[in-house]
Formats: C-alpha cells, structure tokens, sequence
C-alpha cells in the first residue's frame, strides 16, 4: 500500500467512521452488513500494523487538522504507548467483530445495525484517543466515545438497560466535565499548553498544591479509569450485549481511561513533577483500596460478568498505581498490563457469552459441571485467568512483575503486600470456576441436555485471544520494547 | 444605497409589516414575510462585514445630526447581535406556514405574519439604534406585538400567559422609561454616545443613581434574569410554536444587548461596577438562576415548559460571563448568546414538530417518538447534548470560554459551578432520551408520521450550524472577541 504514514494515521480514524456509512447502507442484508464490519477492521488492523512498522524505523508520524479554539487544535501523533493501545485495540475489534456475529445472531438480538454502527463510531474515537496530540483532542473524544456506547450499554431497552445506561452516562458525564474538563482547562490557564511533552509541560516551579489539586482532579475526572469510588458504571453497563462488555469494558473503554491517565502522568505532569506531588501518595493509596476492595466485592458476585467487571474495576487499579508510582519499571508494568489485562480479560468475557449463548447460564453457582459440555471454553477461561492473576504460562506474569518491581522502586511496601493479597484473591474469585466446572461432582446439568460449545465464530475468537494471552507470555519482547520506549521518550532513565 | 444599509435594517420589516394587509393569501403573505426577514438577513451580513472591516459606522436618522437628530449607530456589537436576530428570524419563518396551519384559525393568519414582522423591526431597532428613547419606542413595538403573537396561541392559557407577560412587560418598559426620563433630564440629551460623555460629569447625583437602578432593573425583567423570569415559562409554552422558537433565541438576546450597552457603553464601566454592588449581585443571582431553574427544569411535565426553564438557565450563565467584567467574560457572554440562540430555537421549532404532528408537548406523549420522528428526535438529542455542552457542539465551546474566564478571573469556585450546573441539563435532557427511545409508542398513535420537510429543512438547518459552529469556531469567536474589545475600548 502506498500511502504516507500521515494519511495512514487520520486513516485509522476516519476508516471506522466510513463503516458507519457501510453500516447502515446494507441494514436490509445482514450478511454484507457484517461483512463490511469484518472488512473495515481488517483493514483499520492493518493500517496501524503499517504505522508500528514505520514507527519503528523511526519516522515522526503527526497530522494536525484544524485549530477548533484558537490556540487548541485537534492533532495527532504516534508515540509509543498510543501505538500499543492502537495495535491491542485494533486486533481485539477484528476479533470481538468476529465473536460478536457468532453471538448477536445466535443471541437473536434486535436493532443489529445500530450496534455494529455505534460499535464502530466507539472504535473511531479510541483511535482518537490513542493518537492524540493533546489534551484536548484527547478529551475530546473521550467524550464522543461515552456518548456512542451509550446506545450500546443500554442496547436491550429494558427497564434494567435503562437504569444502567443512566449510572452509566450520570458517572461518565459528570466526572469528566466537573472534573477532567475544569482540570484541563486549569492546565490550559497554568501551563499555556495542552500538548502531550515528554517531560510534562510545567514548569519546574510550578505551585506544587495546585499541580496536585490538578492531579487529583485528572485522576477523579477520567472515570473512565474506574477508580474507586468512581466505578460504579462499569457493573452497570454489564447489561450491555457480551461483544459490548467484552471489548468495550474490558479493553477499549476502560483501557481509554488508564491510557489517558498514563499519558496525563507522563506527558503532562512528568515523572519528575509528579514524584514530588503532595497528592500522589493519596492517590497511590486510593488505587491501592480499589484493587483491594474491588477484588473483594468480586468474590461476591455470583452474576459471572459481575465479577469480571468488578475484576477489571481492580486490574485498572493496577495500572492507575503504575503510572502514579513514578518509576521506570512502574510505567513500564503498567503500559504491559494494559495489554496483557486485555487479552486476558476480553477472553474472559468471550467466555462468559459463549456460556450465555450456549448455556443460558449468567450464573456462576450453575456453571458446576459444565466443563463436560463445554471443554474448549472453560480451558480458555482458565487460560485467561492465569493470566489475570499473572502467573506463567500468560501473559500477565511479565506486566505484575514490573509493576512490584515498581512499588519496590518507589520503596512503597504497603503497596507491594496490596498488589501480593490482590493477586491470591485474583485466585480465590477466579479459579473456582474453571475448577467446578471440571472436576465438580454434582452436576446441575445432566449429559446430553443437548448444551454444545458456543457458534463457532465465538468459539474461534476466544480461542485466538486465549492463545494471545500464551503468546504475550512467550514473546513478551515487543510489547517490552514499546513501553521501554515510553519510559526512554518520557526522559529519565532505567531503575531511577 | 450601501450607506443606508443601517436604517433599511430596520424600515424595511417595519414598513413590510402593514403591506402584509394588501395581500390576503395566507401562503403569499408567508413568502412575501420571508423575504423581508432574508432581506434583513442579507443585509445584517453586509453590515457586519462593512463593521469588521472599516469599524463603527454611524448614519444619521433624515440627516439630522447627533444629538438633535436620532442616530444609528452599528458597532461591532450590535452588528452581531442583528444578525442574530435576522438569522434566526428567517430560519424560523420558512416553517411557519405549515405550523400556524395547525395551530392558528385561517382567519388571523395574515394577522401573524403582520405582528411578526414588526416584532422583528421592533428588535432590530432597539439593536440598531444609537438613541435611547428611540430603544425604548422599538421596545414597545416588539413588546405589544409580541404580547398578541403570544396571545394567537391556540392553548386557551396563552392568553393568561400573555396578559402576565404584559403585564410584566409594561412595569420594565416604564422602569426602562422612567431611567431614560431621569437621564434625559440631568444630561438633556438622548443619544447615547453624547449621554456617556456627559453622564460622568453627574455622575454623583441621586438622580443618575435612582435612573441607572430603575433602567436595570426594567432590563433585568425583560431578560428574564432570575428572579424576575416568572413571566417566561407560561409565554414560552402556550405562544405558538413558532413565535416560541423565534423569541427564545431573540427576545431575551436583545435585552441582554440592552444591559451591556446601557452599564457599559452608557453609564461606563468604572459607574456601573464601583457605586452599585452589581458584580456580586449579578454572579450570585446568574449561579442561583442557574441551578434554580435547571432543577425547577428537571420536575417539568411539558417539554416546552421543560426548555423554557432551561433559557431562564441559560441566560444565568450569560449574566455570570457578564458579571466578570473582563474581556474573556464579556466574549464568553456574546459567544454563548449566538450559541444559545442556534440552540434553542433549534429545540423550540423541532418541539413545534412534535406539536405538529401530534398536538401536544407533554413529556408522557413522547413514548416511542424515537421511532415514528426519528429526524426530528434525533435533533432534539443533538440540540439537547448542545446545551449540554458535548464537545463538537457549540454549547462546548460557550461553555469552555465561560469557565476559562472565570479561572482567568481566579474564581475558582464559579468554574466549578458553572460545569456543576450544566450536569443538570444531562438529566432533563435524558428525561426527553429515554421518555422518547425506552418507552413503546402509546397505543393508537401507529400513525404518527416524521414531520414534514417544511419543519426538518430548517430544523436541520439550525441543527447543523450547532455542529458547524462547534467544530469551525473561528466567525463566531471571532465577531465576539471584536466586539467585547470594542466594547472595553480596546483597538484590536
């Protein structure tokens, strides 16, 4: 393909929105509707393949569009962790899209153009996300990606839908205009610039309470990032379809959070500015009673995609810890887990739809036994969850491993014991149910019931995310080496 | 022909308006209304243009010169605000024949038309005009047809509504006469440039005090500030769809014009802000207005109603921009004054949609209209998320200067507020999104169909520039930012 890296980038943007388009012209065939889904996120894959490939050789990659407020123009570029975002969001779409036909068909849902539709516009504005330039282009599409899932969290127009779609968008909303939009804003006032700097863009002399009143608030106003005691929209927008759950909040939602709390950490703030904050150390703190909290509500839940969201409200935890840590091996930890927590997690989900659509179980006290029925399935679930609780053969090992190194680092050991308890609860709520599932006695279903695993496109993606998961744990060395680069462009130096 | 283009602004609507009697087709009438108002557009666009390039332009009324004569005087303030006004005015118009249809008895049609357009002449006036009683004659002309327009509602409550805006009406009209009576007589004169040269020179007078308060306080009751905003609701909801949409952009746009030029130009900054607590009054009264009506706009059962409140909220947050007496409070102001105006009459003409196609504008009859109108829905959601103030819309934009000059000001606290309170307009927002998207349609009303192309081609129209001028903001940004510096007297 011969196309500047330039075009290739507002590409990456533009393309999801031009399936919009697609979308909706072949409403009426739904085989051609689906078609120009898998088409397009085959294609947007490929596009930033093309753009890690001239990343890597070196090329500055930046397109600025047009100054929207004189002074604050919508731009973008590459740097290293938006590309990694990129490439773990663009791969996981072309899967989800794949599950998600096996799914929503055998599902029989309705209004099937309108999700594939917004499915698509939410992806747009990741892209967005990952490669902006600025805060502001950042923000943004931050809020274009709340507003476009809201019409898939609330996809089944039930009364519950309808509760959940309002905690949903209430938590989102408000969070980031009263606080990430004031805090931006403030930035804009206080440092002149909203431009993602490696090395942050105050200055050294910067009023310390007010840069961590500003920090405070960006951690508050990205609720995207689920930190407690915002994360109450993430179990809510559990009633979405599993596709909705699986992508968007495990990986593309969420993970848009983290990332910009981690771009915020290092492009704006700087680690060296954010080390001596006054506020940092309560929000370390804070991060470290959402992990643990979180995993405790998890072992709660008996609804599976309850506990796997209030699994992730923890995971998250991890990352937003990492990027305050301030360390080398800190952001490194948790640049690698918003891949490795991805791939993991979104097999998860996978799991619990294809149990959903094959099953019509949503509970996990009625799942004992069901690993006769459904062997391949429950192998995967496991798979994810070693990979959760990062231990080997997954991926999850590499990124927890950089984060204790970090907590150690920062010679915060409270923090440590948090990530070491979080990590045997990560156990206790997870591993009884592929456990129960196997080796159970009591069987709830009896043989030949007539339960077979999921359609096949579901059974493949979920198969292709677990062996990502394997996979992220035996070449680990890319991934390393993009959030490596972080660390080198964000300017301070290994082991701090 | 060009050097006359400040008064044809205003005679030609004014003189068009009784022409409307010679031709009694209802349908000609709309047509020959229409191109006045595009007359007065276009020529509000020249004007504008001719003020951004070679500054103030002053023409005087039969060639009599300041002070004797009366003056216009097209700056780059009131050249926005004409716009406005003309702007809006047309877009409305072109579904004003199919609305008044239904809503109108044949025979008071051409009436309409007639009462309309002097409304308009009315505000252009008040706009255009350089001389203070001249403002306070083109008042009473927009007042008394605007006072019938909403009377020709077909609720029989219109006519409560009116007679309470009448009545309310007239006390800030005799104030605002009063104030300029008052002035008249400690300065002798009447044109406003002559008055802010010799106003300060009594400036210390009992008089000067007692005229300044009552002119602000008759304005404030015309703009609808809270608490003096208890005549707007009823007149918003029960006034035909029409004349709703074209004054809840213009009307209170206009007064709010009235009190910048009355405090700043007239009595001057350094008068208005130091011998009167004006600036506490008016941040604290524009917060409270804010959050007053925001939450009285959540209880609302009629969207109309519902909307309505939102405008008196709205118009808080231009008084707060207003109360900052800084340049970026003054652009925030006049920015989110031609925003607020794309918004709401964007809002208020699709509401007339609504009214078209099914008569009524509780909340409760929008069950299931998601799927029966979706285009004129789907721009009620997206004029919705506007006054919200969702990025790429304009309501973001007013929003985002509004709170960059409050911080700029160093008042944090009102920063805060500001964007504490437009969270309350996502929820009466939503309670339209989910009445309309979650609910089934009520039985019996399968056949309700989208509105008709008279109605959605302007509507989309309105609903395209809240997008457009969201996205490219540079005219609207930039007319403001010109104004607001010339208003504070600084050559740009």
């Amino acid at each position: 393909m011969n196309m500047s890296l330039g075009l290739m980038l507002q590409f990456s943007i533009i393309l999801p929105l031009l399936a919009v388009i697609g979308i909706v012209l072949t409403a009426h065939k739904p085989n051609l509707r689906e078609s120009v889904s898998i088409g397009s996120s085959i294609l947007l894959f490929f596009l930033v393949i093309n753009l890690y490939i001239g990343f890597q050789q070196g090329a500055t990659i930046s397109v600025h569009w047009w100054e929207l407020i004189p002074g604050l123009p919508i731009s973008f570029s590459v740097e290293p962790l938006g590309m990694l975002f990129a490439l773990i969001a663009s791969f996981l779409w072309v899967i989800t899209t794949v599950y998600a036909i096996g799914y929503m068909r055998a599902h029989h849902e309705q209004n099937q153009t309108r999700f594939y539709a917004c499915f698509a516009i939410a992806i747009s504005s990741v892209m967005g996300i990952t490669f902006a330039d600025n805060l502001f282009t950042l923000f943004i599409f931050y809020e274009v990606l709340t507003l476009s899932t809201y019409p898939l969290v609330t996809h089944s127009g039930t009364e519950e839908a309808k509760k959940g779609g309002r905690i949903y968008l209430g938590i989102l909303i408000s969070t980031s205009v009263v606080f990430l939009l004031l805090a931006i804003i403030s930035t804009w006032f206080v440092a002149g610039t909203l431009d993602f700097k490696p090395g942050g863009i105050f200055s050294p002399d910067v009023n310390k309470t007010v840069a961590g009143t500003l920090l405070v608030l960006f951690v508050f106003g990205i609720g995207k990032a689920a930190i407690m005691p915002f994360h109450r929209w993430l179990p809510a927008a559990m009633v979405a379809p599993t596709p909705v759950s699986a992508l968007l909040h495990a990986v593309a939602v969420v993970k848009a959070g983290v990332f910009s709390i981690l771009k915020i950490c290092v492009y704006i703030f700087g680690i060296d500015l954010l080390a001596v904050l006054p506020s940092t150390q309560f929000l370390l703190y804070l991060a470290g009673a959402s992990i643990l909290l979180a995993s405790l509500v998890a072992m709660r839940q008996d609804n599976l995609k309850a506990r796997l969201a209030y699994s992730t409200v923890s995971q998250l935890g991890y990352i937003t810890m990492g990027a305050l840590l301030a360390t080398s091996s800190g952001v490194i930890g948790s640049s690698m887990h918003i891949a490795t927590h991805a791939f993991g997690k979104i097999t998860l989900f996978f799991c619990a739809g294809a149990i959903l659509v094959a099953a019509h179980k949503s509970k996990i006290s009625e799942m004992r036994g069901l690993g006769q029925q459904m062997p391949i399935t429950m192998a995967a679930f496991f798979i994810a969850s070693l990979s959760i609780i990062g231990v080997p053969p997954a991926g999850g090992t590499w990124s927890k491993w950089f984060l204790l190194m970090g907590t150690i680092e920062a010679e915060q050991m409270i923090l440590m014991s948090v990530l070491a308890i979080s990590s045997l609860l990560n156990i206790a709520y997870l591993l009884p149910i592929p456990f129960h599932a196997f080796f159970s006695g009591d069987k709830v279903t009896t043989p030949g019931s007539g339960i077979k695993e999921a359609p096949l496109p579901s059974l493949i993606a979920l198969c292709l995310t677990t062996i990502g998961c394997v996979i992220l744990f035996i070449f680990p060395q890319p991934l390393y080496e993009l959030s490596q680069a972080i660390v080198e462009s964000a300017g301070f130096t290994h082991g701090k | 022909m060009l050097i006359h283009l400040p008064v044809l602004q205003v005679i030609i609507p004014l003189l068009a308006a009784p022409l409307c009697l010679f031709l009694t087709k209802p349908r000609l009438v709309w047509l020959f209304a229409l191109i006045v108002s595009g007359l007065a557009f276009l020529i509000s666009g020249l004007l504008l243009q001719q003020v951004m390039t070679s500054g103030t332009i002053i023409y005087d009324l039969g060639g009599w010169d300041a002070p004797w004569g009366i003056e216009y005087r097209i700056d780059r303030l009131n050249a926005f605000l004409l716009l406005i006004i003309s702007s809006i005015s047309t877009i409305v118009l072109i579904a004003a024949d199919t609305s008044i249809r239904k809503e109108i008895p044949a025979d008071h049609h051409v009436l309409f038309y007639i009462l309309y357009l002097l409304s308009l002449a009315g505000m252009l006036g008040i706009v255009a005009t350089g001389d203070a009683f001249n403002v306070f004659v083109f008042l009473e002309i927009s007042s008394l047809s605007a006072y019938a327009l909403i009377a020709l509602g077909k609720d029989r409550r219109a006519l409560w509504a009116s007679y309470q805006y009448l009545i309310m009406g007239t006390i800030g009209a005799t104030f605002i006469l009063i104030g300029i009576g008052l002035m008249y007589q400690m300065t002798g004169t009447l044109n406003m440039e002559d008055l802010s040269k010799r106003l300060p020179e009594v400036s210390q007078t009992r008089t000067v005090f007692t005229a300044f308060a009552f002119l602000i306080v008759g304005i404030c009751l015309k703009l609808a500030m809270f608490p003096l905003h208890l005549w707007l609701p009823n007149a918003y909801a029960y006034a035909p769809s029409i004349v709703t949409a074209f004054f809840a952009a213009t009307a209170t746009k206009v007064a709010i014009y009235l009190l910048i030029r009355f405090t700043i130009t007239v009595f001057g900054l350094s008068f208005s802000f130091t011998h009167f607590p004006l600036q506490l009054l008016f941040v604290v009264l524009g917060l409270v207005g804010i959050f007053v009506a925001s939450t009285v706009a959540i209880y609302q059962t009629n969207v109309k109603h519902l909307f309505a409140y939102s405008s008196i909220a709205q118009i808080g947050y231009m008084i707060v921009g207003f109360s900052m007496t800084t340049m970026a409070g003054m652009t925030a102001t006049l920015l989110h004054l031609f925003n607020h105006a794309l918004m709401k009459s964007a809002l208020f003409l699709a509401l007339g949609a609504v009214m078209y196609r099914i008569g009524t504008t509780k909340l409760t009859h929008f069950q299931g209209l998601g799927r029966q109108m979706p285009l004129t829905l789907a721009a009620i959601v997206i004029g919705g998320l506007s006054l919200i103030g969702v990025p790429l819309t304009v309501g973001f934009v007013s929003k985002w200067y509004l709170v960059m000059a409050a911080i700029e000001n160093g008042w944090w606290p009102v920063a805060a507020l500001i964007l504490l309170g437009s969270l309350l307009a996502v929820v009466y927002v939503w309670r339209i999104v989910e009445m309309a998207y979650f609910k089934p349609a009520l039985a019996g009303t399968e056949t309700i169909k989208e509105a008709p192309l008279s109605f959605l081609i302007p509507i989309w129209t309105l609903i395209l520039a809240n997008i457009y001028f969201g996205i490219d903001t540079r005219l609207s940004v930039q007319v403001a930012q010109a104004a607001s510096m010339s208003l504070f007297g600084v050559t740009p």
